[in-house]
């Protein structure tokens, strides 16, 4: 009896075709950005989303055509960092991007959700861990190729904690994303955002370097300089608890400065 | 997954695609040599779980719109507390929109969804449906 891969007809089932047609989509939606970069850690409350959106204003300020993709489809902020008063603009009918503060365009799965609702889906509530997983990633998916990015310099992807959206992005983009690491000072903060910095390695990720957040108060610890002598990467911004503009300008500056011919998004 | 007649050793192809209403699929695969068929059912986790990723077996009868997903699966009203929020679909409410064509799929689901929230209704039923039809007129949907 032949196995699976020795039958290489066409079913008619179609799967495969519609698989390859989604991966398509979100190739042809996203040829006219320059750059990928993904905001992640491997521990939440680090302030990811925080040095996302100021990151994208300060490279628009620069003039840079930047957007943002919040993936934190559970707990989206990005709307309210970037100002939400556009974010109603995006609809099923009109998938352009909001356009929030500074110009910075994005989509949040927060501008799909009624008045603070939780994200839930429509479906069998018993072994709703089987699917649920597999509708975020097509969900992500949604908001990846189904929006009218136009013309970006840089697409920045808000991550939620843990590894498992940057996975899926990696399957999706086809290239892993150029990624931008987020810490505090703490101890346990570097061991969380090690691993995840790892596996980003692993998966063949540039590593662009490391912003150390909520600098100067009480948290104590040195995880920006340890990790960035662990991966030989740049400490590229130390964010106190109340930063002017101006050091999200250097930032700006040096995320735009920043060489990394192997693993960006494109060309 | 692949079927394939052990006794033709031959790869079977899809046939028909049913949807009961029950949350659960029928796919039926015929051997293109002797004709047998056989018939795949999936219990509606394994449904969900098909289309959780966007594809439906058979394949697509019209092209995919934006946010698909997001309008036919996202329950966008607040639940948890069972208080105001978008309202649940019978099965038997479900398989019938399911026959509504995709593209204009999402807009008949919010227009009934707008129908029963704005009347407090907790599920669609096809009665519900119905009514929203006479009441609206929606003939067709």
């Amino acid at each position: 009896m032949r196995t699976y891969h020795q039958l290489t007809d066409r079913d008619g089932s179609g799967l495969a075709e519609q698989i390859g047609a989604q991966r398509r989509r979100v190739a042809e939606r996203l040829a006219g950005v320059s750059r990928i970069v993904a905001v992640m850690s491997g521990k939440g409350g680090v302030g990811k989303s925080y040095v996302t959106a100021n990151l994208g204003r300060a490279l628009a300020r620069s003039g840079k055509a930047v957007g943002v993709l919040d993936a934190d489809l559970n707990g989206p902020t990005i709307p309210a960092l970037l100002g939400d008063a556009d974010a109603r603009r995006t609809t099923h009918e009109n998938p352009a991007p909001a356009v929030g503060l500074d110009g910075v365009t994005y989509i949040s799965m927060g501008q799909f959700l009624e008045g603070g609702a939780p994200l839930a889906f429509t479906g069998p509530a018993t072994e709703s861990f089987v699917w649920r997983g597999a509708m975020e990633a097509s969900v992500v998916r949604e908001l990846l190729g189904d929006v009218e990015w136009g013309k970006l310099d840089v697409l920045l992807l808000d991550l939620p904690p843990g590894m498992q959206r940057y996975v899926e992005l990696c399957d999706l983009l086809g290239t892993p994303p150029a990624v931008l690491t987020v810490t505090i000072p703490t101890p346990e903060s570097r061991d969380a955002v090690r691993r995840a910095m790892r596996s980003a390695a692993d998966r063949g990720s540039a590593l662009l370097g490391i912003v150390e957040n909520m600098v100067g108060g009480e948290l104590k610890g040195s995880a920006a300089d340890e990790l960035a002598a662990e991966f030989a990467v740049p400490v590229l911004a130390r964010i106190p608890w109340h930063p002017s503009s101006s050091e999200w300008d250097r930032l700006g500056r040096q995320i735009s400065d920043a060489r990394h011919t192997t693993h960006d998004a494109r060309p | 997954m692949k079927f394939l007649c052990v006794e033709c050793d031959q790869q079977m192809a899809f046939a028909e695609r049913q949807l009961p209403g029950d949350g659960t699929l029928a796919a039926t695969f015929k051997c293109p040599k002797c004709g047998r068929v056989v018939a795949m059912l999936t219990n509606p986790m394994e449904t969900q779980l098909v289309s959780s990723l966007g594809v439906e077996i058979g394949g697509r009868t019209v092209p995919g719109e934006p946010f698909e997903m997001i309008r036919e699966h996202v329950a966008t009203g607040g639940r948890a507390d069972g208080q105001t929020g978008s309202p649940t679909w019978s099965s038997d409410a479900q398989e019938r929109l399911s026959r509504v064509p995709t593209f204009v799929r999402g807009m008949v689901k919010r227009i009934y969804a707008d129908y029963a929230r704005e009347r407090g209704i907790a599920e669609i039923t096809p009665a519900i449906m119905d009514t929203a039809r006479a009441e609206l007129g929606l003939e067709g949907m």
